[in-house]
């Protein structure tokens, strides 16, 4: 069955190629570019993995991750994906529930990898760009 | 209806009331809860000044001078309003050295001269006697009058009723009880009498009533209101001369007569009473300063109305214009009215000789009696007889010490002066009523060169002060009372034609050929020659000694320590603790000295309580009078009451003092403190300097304390000076810092947003870069938009780049401005030109609503286009989607040009209209706004093409060619060359952008302009 990855971001162009990578590799995709209808489309679209950008209009990544954790989606990955390259940001992400957390401009390859990693059940920690 | 019966019982009851009142006072008092602590109070008793010379004479005055009655009450307005600090000065150094009388001042000031202090008293007694004769003659008089209602009479007509059916005299003996019962109780330390206090602010209460009520009636009642007075008094011209500063009084005699009652209201013994003994709180005195002027003003506003209604009524000669108060209630058969004034003036006339004979009373018992007494008891101690003293000194032993022979003095003081004055009464006050008033006043402003000399001259000596005083006074009898005393017929009158033994230049009303003066301008320019004359060049030829040293400086700097400083100590010496006690059994009682050694020591115990002397300066309601025992508050702790082995506990922990030891410092001021509020500072001065041995200080060392003293007060003073300086720096320190934190913190914010601002387009670039690399068999159309999309977001960035390091280089003020003249309707056009593909690219409209040659504006015109470029982006990527249309506007408003840029898209929310203008910040959605590409709303943003980026480019997808800098940079320009850029809109009705511009002629505000060519530098 084809995996499910929920991508969450508001700027366009980023999508696109979010879309463009994720559908080359067979999972179905589904885009929300706002924060507050995430966990609406969770439950419906019931993704494996959640590409969760963290600079989000009204609702920024940080709080999502945790509304989605406290909400009972233990199981569902997240990957974090943010142009502030921070320590301490990615300390935060991870602290919220994320699984991972990559930094852009990103690597598509590397990217690639880890949400592939991610759906084969790795556990993996912070790797920068 | 007016029958001796009736006007006698209506004075008793009233004077019955007052007794009530006072007694009532005096019992809160003792309670405790004082009534007379009030700030309205004490205004209140100040105007025992006004006695029924004001209530009668004022009128009579006005009735012949005009507004010549005036500087008898300017006098007090201008001490109390600009002269307030003199007497908290006063009230301070009184309270500091437990000063309580007048002559104590004068003697305390000077050395603790006793024969100073004897002086003044004398002279207050003299002075003041033919005062209160006037007052006496006043309630006479005006019961005479009203007795003959509804016959009216004048003075003159008046005969001397029998002495047996003087109502005057009953009045008078009536007023002595009054004093003794409320002035003399007991012994107060303080000397203050809160009973008296009572009445006497009620009798001003009265007073003011009454005068108000007989003035209101005459203007209002018999005559049509002021203007109808008025105007009937000008009718007449002799009357009419009374309304303009008449010449006839002289210029200068209004001068000597404000000046005399400006001293008067300080130095008359009633005066220095109620405003320094009885003060309960230094602090009253500021207010006092304005009411007690108030006060009379309120009196005197009927004064010239009633004169003149009197003038009109009865005629210049008919009835005596003293009693024109009296005389137009009874002539319009107003009997009622007519008791109130005689009412009101009784009351005016009670309160001043129940004031003025308590006063003196205090006066001559400590300051000239007792020193007679004690002197002799000591002289004959130190003779070396046994300790238990003389004769003299034998009464009074005993639980009361000789407090019992003080009370007894006052109170025979007391009847003497009433009755003396009731003498000279009867025996020469034939004068008018003003004039009397006037000698007294002559009299007492003696005092003035050594009091004032005492309190801001520090040259000022014992010998000086004697020998002014005595000179001044002796001028004074001799040009005044002298006078009056052979027209009375005393003496013979050829003493006044001829001079003593016919040497003319020695005439007493005209000395050494000075004529053309009235009596008291006269009088007054002598004796003042003479005072201060003989006080200024006797004190600057005379040494002074230590104590004087020492007295001079505690009086002169007494304002500059706080209010509760004690005194610095100037006295060496040793006593034995034994003899002190002693003292304070003999002169204080048993009683008394026990309480007042549980006082010194209540000071003195491990319980931190202020020190003895704050003490003493706290206590201000709560008198701490060694014979009497108030239920009030007390500190003190009373050995003989406590258990015997406690009391030793006690003697360890409160180191009491034994018999045999030597005397602390402390308890040895206090001892005198103490005695003095029995006996007054120069007897108590003697007392204690018989039972120590003193150590004479000599000047040089009296010098060293005084300058330590000074010195500490000078650091300290400069200590706290530094500390408050050092206050404010560290604030301004803390506020920059907290300034620097937030630039700080803002940078950083800058800073990463920036940053990701940056990676934003970087990110899509890259990743769709590598899809391109990996993918090389995509199709066409799908390659194509790939690389669009990398060459717009490449833009993109480079936009953003550019635009991060304008807007930096504007805020920095390193941006190269060129302000020249420019033609704002061509600009306008040259950007609409510009940014024509904008619109026509979205199938959008634009209008230009600008004249043939717009406004010369003084602007940077490529920054202008930059700025209109934006504009004109944001109205194109926002009007509406089907039928956009934009509209630009020049034209001149209030003084500037002003640039409108209307779009009819959604509109900005209220809420919006701050945000856009924020860095990087877009507004939210728009409702209903759905622009061109991309699946998310656009926000309005700043987007637009930069100054050297050339024409616009393509917008594509609102939010995604937006930077969120635009509009920020448009109005960081406008402001930085003197204009302002606001938006106006509503949602659903567009949005109109606007900016103004300085025309050209007025340069902006200051630093901005730049001449063409220089890099700015600016702020």
């Amino acid at each position: 069955m084809a995996r499910r990855v929920l991508i969450v971001d508001d700027e366009p162009n980023i999508v696109a190629s979010l879309e463009f990578l994720m559908g080359q590799q067979g999972y179905d995709t589904l885009v929300v570019d706002d924060g507050d209808e995430v966990l609406a489309a969770v439950e419906r679209f019931r993704p494996d993995l959640i590409l969760l950008d963290v600079m989000l209009p009204r609702r920024d990544g940080f709080e999502v991750c945790q509304q989605l954790r406290a909400g009972g989606h233990d199981t569902v990955k997240i990957l974090m994906l943010t142009a502030k390259g921070r320590e301490s940001e990615a300390a935060k992400g991870l602290a919220v529930g994320a699984d991972a957390y990559v930094t852009k401009p990103f690597s598509t390859r590397e990217l690639v990898a880890r949400v592939a990693s991610l759906l084969a059940g790795g556990v993996e920690g912070v790797e920068g760009p | 209806m007016l029958t001796t019966w009736v006007i006698a019982a209506v004075s008793a009851a009233y004077l019955g009331l007052l007794f009530a009142i006072a007694r009532y006072a005096d019992r809160r008092a003792d309670a405790g809860r004082s009534v007379v602590s009030s700030s309205w109070v004490y205004a209140l008793s100040l105007a025992v000044y006004a006695t029924s010379w004001t209530y009668y004479g004022s009128v009579g005055r006005a009735a012949s001078t005009g507004v010549g009655f005036l500087p008898i009450y300017l006098g007090p307005t201008l001490t109390f309003a600009l002269g307030w600090l003199v007497l908290r000065k006063i009230i301070r150094v009184s309270r500091q050295r437990r000063i309580t009388s007048l002559a104590d001042f004068a003697s305390a000031r000077y050395g603790n001269s006793a024969l100073l202090g004897a002086l003044v008293t004398i002279v207050a007694v003299v002075g003041v006697v033919p005062y209160i004769s006037l007052q006496l003659k006043a309630v006479s008089n005006t019961f005479t009058i009203l007795l003959r209602y509804p016959e009216l009479a004048s003075s003159a007509q008046l005969g001397r009723p029998p002495v047996v059916q003087d109502t005057a005299l009953y009045v008078a003996l009536l007023l002595a009880v009054f004093a003794i019962l409320f002035g003399t109780r007991h012994l107060d330390a303080s000397e203050r009498h809160e009973g008296m206090v009572a009445a006497v602010a009620f009798e001003s209460i009265v007073k003011l009533v009454a005068f108000l009520g007989v003035g209101v009636f005459v203007t209002f009642g018999a005559f049509g209101g002021f203007g109808d007075l008025f105007e009937k008094g000008a009718a007449d011209p002799e009357i009419a001369a009374l309304f303009t500063l008449a010449p006839q009084t002289g210029y200068g005699a209004w001068m000597w007569l404000t000046v005399l009652s400006m001293l008067a209201v300080l130095l008359l013994p009633r005066q220095w009473q109620v405003a320094v003994v009885e003060n309960v709180d230094e602090r009253h005195v500021a207010r006092a300063s304005w009411l007690f002027p108030l006060y009379l003003l309120v009196i005197n506003v009927f004064v010239l109305p009633v004169a003149v209604a009197g003038l009109l009524r009865f005629g210049p000669n008919t009835v005596d214009p003293d009693t024109f108060v009296l005389a137009l209630p009874m002539a319009q058969g107003q009997q009622a009215l007519a008791l109130v004034v005689f009412i009101g003036g009784l009351s005016a006339s009670t309160a001043m000789i129940i004031v003025e004979t308590v006063a003196l009373a205090t006066m001559v018992s400590n300051s000239l009696v007792l020193p007679v007494l004690l002197r002799g008891g000591t002289r004959h101690r130190r003779a070396g007889q046994p300790r238990g003293g003389t004769r003299y000194l034998r009464v009074g032993a005993g639980p009361r010490g000789v407090g019992g022979l003080a009370l007894a003095v006052r109170r025979v003081t007391i009847v003497a002066v009433v009755l003396l004055g009731y003498g000279y009464f009867r025996l020469a006050g034939g004068a008018s009523l003003v004039s009397l008033g006037l000698v007294s006043f002559a009299a007492v402003a003696q005092f003035a060169p050594a009091i004032l000399g005492g309190l801001y001259w520090r040259e000022g000596s014992r010998a000086g002060a004697l020998a002014g005083l005595a000179g001044g006074f002796s001028v004074w009898a001799y040009t005044l009372l002298v006078p009056s005393l052979a027209r009375a017929g005393w003496l013979p009158t050829s003493l006044i034609e001829d001079g003593p033994l016919g040497i003319t230049l020695l005439r007493p009303e005209s000395l050494f050929g000075l004529s053309g003066l009235d009596p008291i301008s006269h009088a007054m320019v002598w004796s003042m020659l003479v005072n201060v004359g003989a006080y200024v060049t006797v004190s600057l030829r005379t040494r002074r000694t230590p104590a004087e040293y020492a007295q001079a400086a505690t009086f002169i700097d007494a304002l500059r320590q706080p209010a509760h400083a004690a005194g610095t100590r100037l006295w060496r010496g040793s006593a034995r603790v034994a003899d002190l006690r002693e003292l304070l059994d003999r002169y204080l009682g048993t009683d008394g000295a026990r309480e007042a050694m549980g006082r010194y020591l209540g000071g003195r115990g491990p319980v931190p309580v202020p020190n003895d002397d704050q003490l003493a300066a706290d206590e201000q309601t709560a008198a701490d009078d060694p014979v009497r025992l108030p239920k009030r508050e007390q500190t003190s702790v009373d050995l003989d009451r406590l258990p015997k082995d406690d009391q030793h506990a006690a003697d360890d922990l409160v180191r009491v003092p034994k018999d045999d030891q030597l005397a602390a410092d402390d308890l040895v001021h206090h001892v005198e403190r103490v005695l003095a509020g029995a006996v007054g500072t120069a007897s108590a001065r003697v007392l204690v300097a018989s039972v120590v041995h003193e150590e004479p200080l000599g000047v040089d060392e009296v010098i060293q304390i005084l300058d330590e003293a000074s010195q500490v007060r000078a650091y300290s003073r400069e200590l706290e000076r530094k500390s408050a300086e050092l206050e404010a720096a560290t604030a301004e320190l803390r506020a920059a810092n907290d300034r620097l934190r937030e630039l700080d913190r803002m940078k950083d914010d800058f800073v990463s947003t920036v940053t990701h601002e940056l990676r934003t387009p970087l990110t899509s670039i890259r990743a769709f870069s590598e899809i391109l690399l990996d993918n090389p068999d995509l199709e066409a159309p799908e390659r194509g938009r790939y690389l669009e999309i990398v060459v717009a977001e490449t833009a993109r960035l480079t936009r953003l780049i550019n635009q991060v390091l304008d807007l930096a280089k504007i805020e920095s003020g390193t941006a190269e401005w060129h302000i020249g003249e420019v033609d704002l309707a061509e600009i306008v056009r040259d950007a609409a030109a510009e940014g024509t593909q904008l619109f026509t690219g979205k199938g959008a409209e634009l209008r230009l609503r600008v004249p043939a040659t717009g406004p010369a504006v003084a602007a940077d015109p490529d920054r202008v286009m930059q700025v209109l470029l934006n504009l004109l982006a944001n109205a194109a990527t926002f009007s509406d989607a089907r039928h956009g249309r934009a509209v630009v506007q020049v034209r001149v408003t209030g003084g500037v040009a002003r640039v409108d840029v209307h779009d009819n898209g959604p509109g900005v929310a209220a809420d919006q209209q701050q945000v856009i203008f924020e860095r990087f910040r877009q507004g939210s959605r728009a409702t209903g706004d759905r622009a061109t590409g991309g699946t998310s709303d656009s926000g309005r943003s700043g987007g637009g093409t930069a100054h050297s980026g050339g024409a616009g480019g393509r917008a594509v997808g609102g939010r995604a060619a937006g930077t969120g800098l635009g509009l920020p940079i448009s109005r960081e320009i406008i402001e930085r060359m003197g204009g302002r850029l606001w938006v106006t809109s509503a949602p659903g009705e567009g949005a109109t952008f606007s900016f103004t511009l300085p025309l050209a002629g007025h340069s902006p505000a200051g630093t901005h302009y730049q001449a063409p060519g220089e890099s700015g530098a600016e702020g």
